[in-house]
């Protein structure tokens, strides 16, 4: 639902106990239908927040717009942390820079053949666009062979040639994409050279500097979207820096990236990919901070937006990472990204009764326009957020505030015509259905999430946000066998406070390929040596407080014949080759419930993540604490009759008003500015010093199958 | 016992679930790169009584999407007449023999019954796509085998694991008889562990919602998947729909194999008859009849992708046996091309016959082959031999939305292929292209996709090449007044001499020598629509991309929509 007010405040006048600190930190945080600001004062013990439409031409006016909505004095404040979705956009709607391509003489089209495949394993349609359209992408003569030497030498004149050509058919930005670069990247460092002459921007992209392993169409790729959306994410950062200046801002602005990390403005550009997807990074940045405070640090993270859900796993306080992301149909990007997989069904998911007279929910959606019917913008098909009204979970008063003046009868009209009547039941049976088969759906996509990175659900905590988060997520639990359920302070502004908790990152990833026997143990000490301090020195460079610097060392690891890498991670960057085996047995039988004694191992990958912690912030402050009531029953806004299984009379409470001591038994509704949690007949909730809302799911019996 | 709409779709979608996790689990932990990367498996649930599919992955490999059932039927009847031991708790039997409800001897399945309260509930079978199982030619696509004993090892229906134990006595036997063998046992653990994850699965379903209760909802969805197929084939207006398609060879006998199809729609039933279709070939190119069946599966569900999978769904198609075909081969005729072309070419025909019945759903035909290409020899920079396949994909067919795609998986399968950077890790190859094959989409108003044009050099020792491949006689067909797109091609370069095969798409061991190469131009999809028709500007976009030249562009789709 986006029925919120487009801006809210959490005033707080007085200070608090956790005064003292002096960082005064912005994140802001650009989603494709609000910009999000969270504005953290440790000195005041203040929190403010905004919340403004995103403006799609310009992000920069949105961002501006919600610091003018606090009052921000720009210059003091000491940091500001923003997410875009600058280059998410740009890459989704093919609204990319003018790229052209120059590589290996018979091999232009590797970026349009891909990987041989097709969108669906059933239906023989599907169309697919490559990044860069065929006659911006040149070839020329040069050629290494797998091992990194020299068969056809770079022809640097037919190079020159073809730059010239490309800047004449009016490219801005420009790839290099030799064969084999990974073993060898002279080829390419020497047309980088050559560029550096000819060329007459800084939009030039090497194959191999982003991502140093072989597979030409995904490197290849990852390339091409790094140079599509550089010059755009170049020119947009840097108005927005020099505009914030203007204003008063006397420091870095650091841009959020898709490892949950961030990189100051004037360097971003340069690996422009890696913020492609920082947007759900961050939301799960959020998740894992609030986790660890909250001493939770194992979750699955379900962040249910309008048409779309987006599932995450956090693992010890660490957002799983992975290298081999796509973002749709054959575009992947593969550097390291928090691993963040869109799943099913949104609030708009249309339900429908099927030719076989099954009830169905999705995957078709009502999108934003029209949207659901209860947005009263000409929605006409019943979807999940409407089944949620009609059954008072959220609130109905809502629809009073939509002008066109759609209400519940017409709700239950149009419930009881598509969907009751078809499956002979009530209307309010069938939005009942229509949950519990989203529901259903929902918990089986999160579960198959969660056995993809080998772990168990019930072994987790489920953590709540977005719009629709909370109103699923203790059904979803029930469903998956979770125990618990946390719902944080402001589930609609994760991703914005994932901004002002998120660490300084940097990772890296060497390639070894060599089986366990053969491995030279000296060379993986060095390369771990060497990323280590690579990763300390860029950490430095961004010249931002940190509080901790945390290293995590891992190898990929395979059986000698297999394709699919496991990561393994390590105690420490020294380990003996023993001890490789060992860590990688153990983790391989974790995972696959497999031994296989028969068969020897191998190395291929060393990675290692450099982490600066910076200052940890008070999640208290989210909820102002002098707004919080004497007792639970202050707390209550209303009853109302919400159908669990039947109707029942149930208390609805006010989030911000809610006693830090309260303890609620379902069933009942609690809302707030950004979200309506449901709380089912049978749980028991509480809350933690920060105001999370935990759940304890009252009968999990049966459950998880 | 009838049962509410709302619990039988949240037990369909669980067991669904079962099954899905059970590729998942198939995939991740298998060896093979044909499983774990290419995803050639399939898992499912069948039922005790006669083997019918219950629910089945949505990521298996499409052309098992029939198989299972006869293999895991086969078996029921086989233990039932006392030609198979009776199982006990915790067996898993393996079998490979394509005459028993099978593909190709490649194809190995494991079937596990599941038991309830000290009775078999159902079973739960899967499939992969094993690297080798032994005969002449190394992962066992031979061109021009003649008998199923040249194709590897057969195995019938026994006890590869009792009581959940591994028989080490069975297992040493096939590790005998197959290549690479020492790689086998992570593919093994890996399609036992699938069956495993499947069973722990459906027993909480089973305990969840009580067995009663999820045997009436899989009566119930099957009779209501049998009335879905039935209002979607109800689209097809009563009548008889013929086509005609042919298979290149038999890879011995170099004579076209024709498939003759003709499809009577009646109120919401589809009838199949291949009568006509060539005799039994001497050639690997014959097709068992669980393959025949599952390829017109395959194509409806390509059709109708919103059918979910489940006997109930081929209920209203009825396929006449196509006794005295190549389409229903008996032992010991050859059979290693069935899953990969010959299945291809039975899905096109249907697709050729329903286009113009279902303009909106069928598209022209695709590329249609698994393009495999095979080289096997020694390297002597590793002092050991070498098997490689090049799998290759091609054009998809236009259709009624838009153009086809372009290098898109075969028909049957939905793997990915291998970088090219790879190959040239592992093989002495190296790849002197790697492209678009101009001009090969067929012309159409939606024209077909593009196949592939690579080209690959020996670069030390010594190896010999085979293909088995298809549609070099004939391109994939248009429709509606498309063109053909364009055929495959092979031509090997011996000694700096060229050479095209005799049978086109079809050759095994041809000798090569370093500097040798062999150059394979995959085929374009099929038009779709008069290609006079076609938007003018999508042809100058075509030109201008160097898709078509100027000239091809012109003869193709006529001077006025190449704008000349």
């Amino acid at each position: 639902m986006t029925m919120i007010p487009s801006i809210a405040d959490t005033p707080t006048p007085e200070k608090t106990a956790t005064a003292g600190r002096t960082a005064l930190v912005a994140g802001i945080d650009v989603g494709g239908t609000f910009t999000d600001l969270v504005l953290f004062d440790s000195a005041q013990g203040r929190v403010r927040l905004a919340k403004t439409p995103t403006t799609l031409d310009n992000q920069a006016f949105g961002v501006r717009k919600t610091l003018e909505l606090v009052d921000a004095d720009l210059a003091a404040i000491d940091l500001i942390v923003h997410g875009t979705t600058t280059t998410t956009n740009a890459v989704l709607e093919r609204n990319l820079c003018r790229t052209g391509l120059i590589t290996t003489q018979g091999f232009r089209d590797v970026l349009e053949l891909g990987r041989r495949t097709r969108p669906q394993a059933y239906g023989m349609k599907g169309e697919f666009r490559p990044i860069i359209p065929r006659d911006l992408r040149l070839e020329v003569p040069e050629r290494l062979q797998a091992d990194g030497s020299v068969r056809v030498a770079l022809d640097e004149a037919a190079l020159e040639a073809a730059m010239r050509e490309l800047l004449d058919k009016g490219c801005e930005a420009l790839v290099i994409h030799f064969l084999h670069s990974y073993a060898n990247p002279a080829h390419e460092l020497r047309a980088g050279e050559i560029a550096r002459k000819v060329w007459p921007n800084e939009n030039v992209t090497l194959g191999h500097a982003l991502l140093s392993e072989s597979r030409e169409f995904e490197r290849g790729v990852t390339a091409a979207i790094n140079a599509s959306v550089q010059p755009l994410l170049r020119r947009y950062v840097e108005r927005l820096a020099d505009e914030l200046a203007r204003d008063g801002y006397r420091h870095d602005v650091l841009v959020m990236n898709g490892n949950g990390g961030m990189v100051s403005a004037r360097r971003v550009a340069v690996e422009a990919a890696k913020t492609v997807m920082s947007g759900p990074a961050s939301g799960v940045m959020a998740a894992a901070y609030t986790g660890r405070r909250a001493g939770i640090p194992n979750l699955l993270t379900y962040d249910m937006g309008g048409t779309s859900t987006d599932v995450a796993l956090i693992r010890d306080a660490e957002p799983a990472v992975s290298n081999e992301i796509e973002i749709e149909y054959a575009m992947p990007i593969h550097v390291p990204m928090v691993d963040v997989r869109t799943v099913g069904a949104g609030g708009g998911s249309i339900a429908r009764i099927t030719r076989a007279g099954l009830l169905q929910v999705g995957p078709d959606s009502a999108g934003s326009v029209p949207g659901p019917i209860c947005y009263g913008r000409g929605g006409t098909e019943p979807t999940i957020s409407d089944a949620n009204l009609l059954l008072g979970r959220m609130n109905p008063d809502k629809l009073n505030s939509v002008s066109n003046g759609i209400s519940r009868e017409d709700l239950i009209t149009i419930f009881a015509e598509k969907l009751g009547a078809p499956l002979g039941v009530t209307p309010e049976e069938a939005a009942s259905a229509v949950l519990r088969i989203a529901n259903t759906r929902m918990a089986e996509a999160v579960r198959m999430v969660s056995i993809s990175l080998g772990e168990d659900p019930r072994d987790y905590a489920l953590f709540a946000f977005g719009g629709a988060g909370p109103l699923h997520a203790t059904a979803i639990a029930r469903e998956l066998g979770v125990p618990r359920v946390l719902v944080p302070s402001r589930p609609g502004i994760t991703n914005a406070l994932g901004c002002v908790v998120a660490d300084l990152r940097h990772d890296f990833v060497n390639t070894v390929n060599r089986p366990l026997a053969a491995l030279d143990i000296a060379q993986v000490h060095a390369l771990f040596a060497q990323q280590r301090q690579e990763g300390r020195a860029l950490v430095e460079k961004e010249n931002v407080p940190i509080e901790e610097l945390k290293e995590i060392f891992s190898v990929d690891m395979q059986f000698i014949g297999q394709t699919h890498l496991l990561r393994v991670p390590l105690p420490g960057p020294a380990p003996s080759v023993g001890e490789l085996q060992e860590l990688f047995e153990a983790a391989y039988f974790h995972r696959f419930r497999v031994d296989l004694p028969e068969i020897k191992a191998s190395l291929v990958n060393v990675n290692t993540s450099v982490i600066g912690r910076r200052p940890g912030i008070d999640l208290a402050l989210l909820i102002d604490p002098a707004g919080r009531r004497e007792t639970l029953d202050a707390a209550r806004t209303a009853t109302r009759p919400v159908w669990f299984d039947g109707w029942r009379e149930t208390p609805v409470y006010w989030r911000d008003h809610l006693p830090l001591s309260a303890r609620i038994v379902g069933p009942a509704i609690v809302e707030q500015m950004d979200t309506t949690i449901v709380i089912e007949p049978g749980d028991d909730a509480v809350q933690d010093r920060d105001g999370n809302i935990i759940i304890t799911l009252g009968n999990t019996g049966g459950a998880g199958a | 016992m009838s049962i509410d709409p709302i619990t039988l779709s949240v037990i369909q979608s669980g067991l669904q679930q079962v099954c899905d996790e059970m590729d998942l689990t198939f995939s991740r932990a298998a060896f093979s790169p044909v499983i774990a990367e290419a995803n050639d498996r399939s898992d499912g649930i069948y039922s005790a009584e006669d083997g019918s599919l219950i629910a089945q992955g949505a990521g298996g490999l499409p052309v098992f999407v029939g198989t299972m059932q006869y293999s895991t039927r086969t078996l029921i009847e086989m233990i039932r007449d006392g030609r198979v031991p009776a199982p006990e708790p915790g067996d898993i039997y393996i079998v490979n023999d394509p005459y028993l409800g099978g593909t190709h001897l490649m194809d190995v399945r494991f079937a596990m019954p599941f038991y309830r309260d000290g009775e078999i509930f159902c079973w739960l079978s899967n499939t992969g796509h094993w690297p080798d199982t032994g005969g002449a030619v190394p992962g066992g696509f031979s061109a021009s085998a003649t008998s199923v004993e040249q194709e590897g090892l057969r195995l019938p229906p026994v006890r590869l694991f009792k009581k959940g134990v591994l028989d080490q006595e069975i297992y040493s036997i096939i590790c005998s008889n197959i290549r690479v063998s020492e790689q086998r046992i992570g593919d093994v653990k890996a399609q036992a562990a699938a069956l495993l994850v499947g069973e722990a699965r459906l027993a909480r379903i089973l305990d969840r919602y009580g067995d009663d209760v999820v045997r009436a909802a899989i009566g119930e969805l099957r009779r209501r998947a049998a009335a879905q197929m039935r209002a979607n084939v109800a689209l097809i207006p009563n009548g008889t729909y013929r086509s005609l398609a042919y298979v290149d060879s038999d890879g011995v006998v170099n004579e076209p194999l024709e498939i003759r199809l003709a499809i009577t729609a009646r109120d919401g039933e589809l009838t199949f008859d291949f009568e006509g279709s060539s005799p039994p070939c001497r050639g690997p190119m014959n097709s068992v009849l669980a393959t025949t069946h599952s390829a017109v599966y395959l194509a409806m569900r390509h059709i109708f992708p919103d059918v979910p999978i489940s006997a109930g769904a081929f209920e209203p198609l009825t396929i006449v046996r196509p006794a005295g075909t190549f389409l229903d081969a008996h032992y010991p005729r050859p059979v290693s091309g069935c899953a990969a072309e010959v299945s291809q070419r039975i899905a096109e025909a249907v697709f050729a016959a329903l286009v113009e019945a279902l303009p909106d759903r069928v598209t022209a035909a695709p590329a249609g082959s698994s393009g495999n290409f095979a080289l096997g020899g020694v390297d002597p920079a590793r002092g050991a031999g070498f098997v490689m396949y090049q799998i290759s994909g091609g054009g998809y067919g236009g259709n009624a939305d838009h153009d086809g795609l372009s290098n898109g998986c075969s028909t049957i399968g939905i793997s990915k292929a291998p970088p090219v950077e790879i190959m040239e890790q592992q093989f002495p190859v190296l790849y002197h292209r790697y492209a678009l094959r101009e001009g090969s989409g067929g012309a159409g108003r939606h024209r077909g996709g593009f196949g592939l044009d690579y080209e690959i050099e020996l670069l030390r020792g010594h190896a010999t090449a085979s293909f088995v491949m298809d549609h070099g006689r004939f391109g994939p067909q248009g429709a509606l007044g498309g063109r053909d797109g364009e055929p495959n091609s092979v031509t090997v370069w011996q000694g700096g001499r060229a050479m095209v095969p005799e049978h086109l798409s079809k050759a095994q061991d041809i000798p090569l020598e370093p500097g040798d190469r062999v150059r394979v131009k995959t085929p374009g999809g099929g038009g779709y629509g008069d290609p006079r028709d076609r938007d003018p500007t999508l042809v100058a976009e075509d030109v201008r991309l160097g898709r078509y030249t100027a000239a091809q562009a012109a003869a193709l789709f006529g001077k006025a929509a190449a704008g000349l």
